[in-house]
């Protein structure tokens, strides 16, 4: 089984624990990913100014994957959101699809409808499934506690990501923690915005968003935090000190990816799959799983 | 408020912009203002008081408000919305036509020229591509031709005054 992986901007400079674990994981499982240098920005950051422009680099990434002939899967929420949501509108009003493609003509570009987009962890519970991925594993992570992040972009719109998770009662991170053997904890701010969206308007506004569900996790002693998005990672990880130090409080939340610890389950070393890179570490697990 | 200084065509205008016409069906309920993360930590954002005075045509007074700006983009409120508004989209609609009257926050240009200059948000240089390196990982390239012309914006200079922006 072949995909495209859409990398975007944030996850091949800031989050190289994320990129390592998801292709050491899609590799265990048997998926080959196909990079191509082309793809960059998904449009996302221009949305809010500029939705016009936007829709015509999300074009370009849907055009691009569309001549690979393979299914495109991001690692970042926000960029399988944005070509999710781009891919459903041009495939809706080709009056739309008709304007992009004058702006993709002089860069040799075709937008045509039919380029299937997913987050990868959407992607490898439909493609792979749950149960194959579960029969592969072969460490157990059971007595460690992890609480899934969802967040915003991995689950909504419904009407263009839907079908795999209710946005209202999700439960597909929570099913790949479980096929682990370690146990995922549900809690009242399990649906939560990481406040990311806002963090460049306003710093403040976020970190209280953020701020309740680290506060909560920290009060339930979980293993750690786990997250399928870097937008989310920014908030949770990297502004942990900063949001914990403007609520005049302490806490200390370890943070993970999914794939780090789909990864150990398969077997891999917590090196392999870049855990010295988190900066909140999980650090009864890296002790478990060293050697 | 003066009914004099309202714009009745405004509404009109966010409908017509790609996301805003959701407007036209919203009957105020406030299940997006209920719901919003936003509005839960900064009360005087909600959803449906931006709603509704767009649609009283308070155009100035929306376009300028700073407060159109701090929506996370969750989508909760498209969620729970039952006339299916969009909210995040007719906000985005409002936005878009804030920006080009001029009121967009200055990371939206700056957002621009980023892709423009290396055709991704952060830049990529030797000692990304060395890290990624050292893990095994391939390298990744700038290739800012392709936005340069979506965005209708030439290469900034090499070492020029477009440096550190």
């Amino acid at each position: 089984m072949k995909a495209l992986l859409f990398l975007g901007c944030t996850v091949p400079v800031r989050n190289l624990n994320y990129e390592l674990s998801a292709r050491k994981v899609c590799q265990a499982l048997g998926v080959e990913l196909v990079d191509d240098p082309a793809l960059a920005c998904c449009g996302y950051p221009l949305k809010g100014s500029d939705q016009g422009h936007a829709l015509v680099i999300a074009a370009r990434a849907l055009a691009q994957a569309k001549a690979h002939d393979l299914p495109l899967v991001a690692l970042c929420s926000a960029c399988a959101g944005t070509l999710a949501e781009a891919e459903h509108h041009l495939a809706h009003d080709p009056a739309a699809a008709e304007a992009v493609n004058r702006e993709l003509e002089p860069l040799g570009l075709k937008y045509e409808p039919g380029a299937r987009v997913n987050h990868l962890m959407r992607f490898l519970l439909s493609e792979v499934g749950l149960e194959a991925i579960q029969a592969k594993m072969s460490k157990s992570l059971e007595g460690f506690s992890f609480a899934p992040h969802y967040g915003c972009h991995y689950l909504k719109p419904a009407e263009v990501i839907g079908g795999l998770d209710d946005p209202e009662n999700p439960q597909s991170m929570g099913q790949l923690i479980a096929a682990t053997g370690a146990r995922a904890v549900s809690h009242p701010r399990l649906k939560d915005c990481c406040g990311g969206g806002v963090l460049g308007a306003d710093e403040e506004l976020a970190g209280s968003l953020a701020g309740a569900k680290l506060a909560e996790l920290n009060e339930l002693g979980v293993t750690a935090m786990v997250l399928v998005c870097p937008f989310c990672n920014v908030m949770y990880e990297g502004q942990q000190k900063a949001i914990a130090k403007r609520l005049d409080t302490k806490f200390k939340v370890p943070v993970v990816y999914l794939t780090q610890i789909l990864g150990l389950g398969l077997g891999l070393s917590p090196d392999e799959v870049g855990l010295k890179l988190n900066r909140v570490k999980p650090k009864e697990l890296i002790k478990a799983f060293k050697e | 408020m003066r009914l004099n200084d309202c714009d009745p065509g405004f509404k009109h205008q966010v409908a017509a912009e790609p996301g805003g016409e959701g407007i036209r069906v919203c009957f105020g309920c406030a299940a997006c203002s209920a719901r919003c993360p936003v509005g839960a930590n900064r009360p005087e954002y909600d959803p449906r008081r931006i709603i509704r005075a767009a649609l009283l045509g308070r155009r100035e007074e929306v376009l300028a408000s700073p407060l159109i700006w701090l929506c996370s983009s969750c989508y909760t409120c498209g969620e729970v919305c039952p006339q299916g508004v969009r909210f995040t989209d007719v906000l985005t609609a409002i936005k878009n036509i804030a920006a080009r009257a001029g009121h967009a926050p200055p990371s939206a240009r700056i957002t621009a020229e980023l892709l423009a200059k290396q055709g991704r948000l952060l830049e990529v240089t030797e000692f990304e591509n060395d890290k990624r390196a050292e893990l095994g990982l391939p390298p990744v390239e700038q290739r800012p031709h392709d936005f340069q012309s979506i965005l209708g914006l030439e290469p900034p200079p090499e070492g020029g005054e477009g440096e550190g922006a």
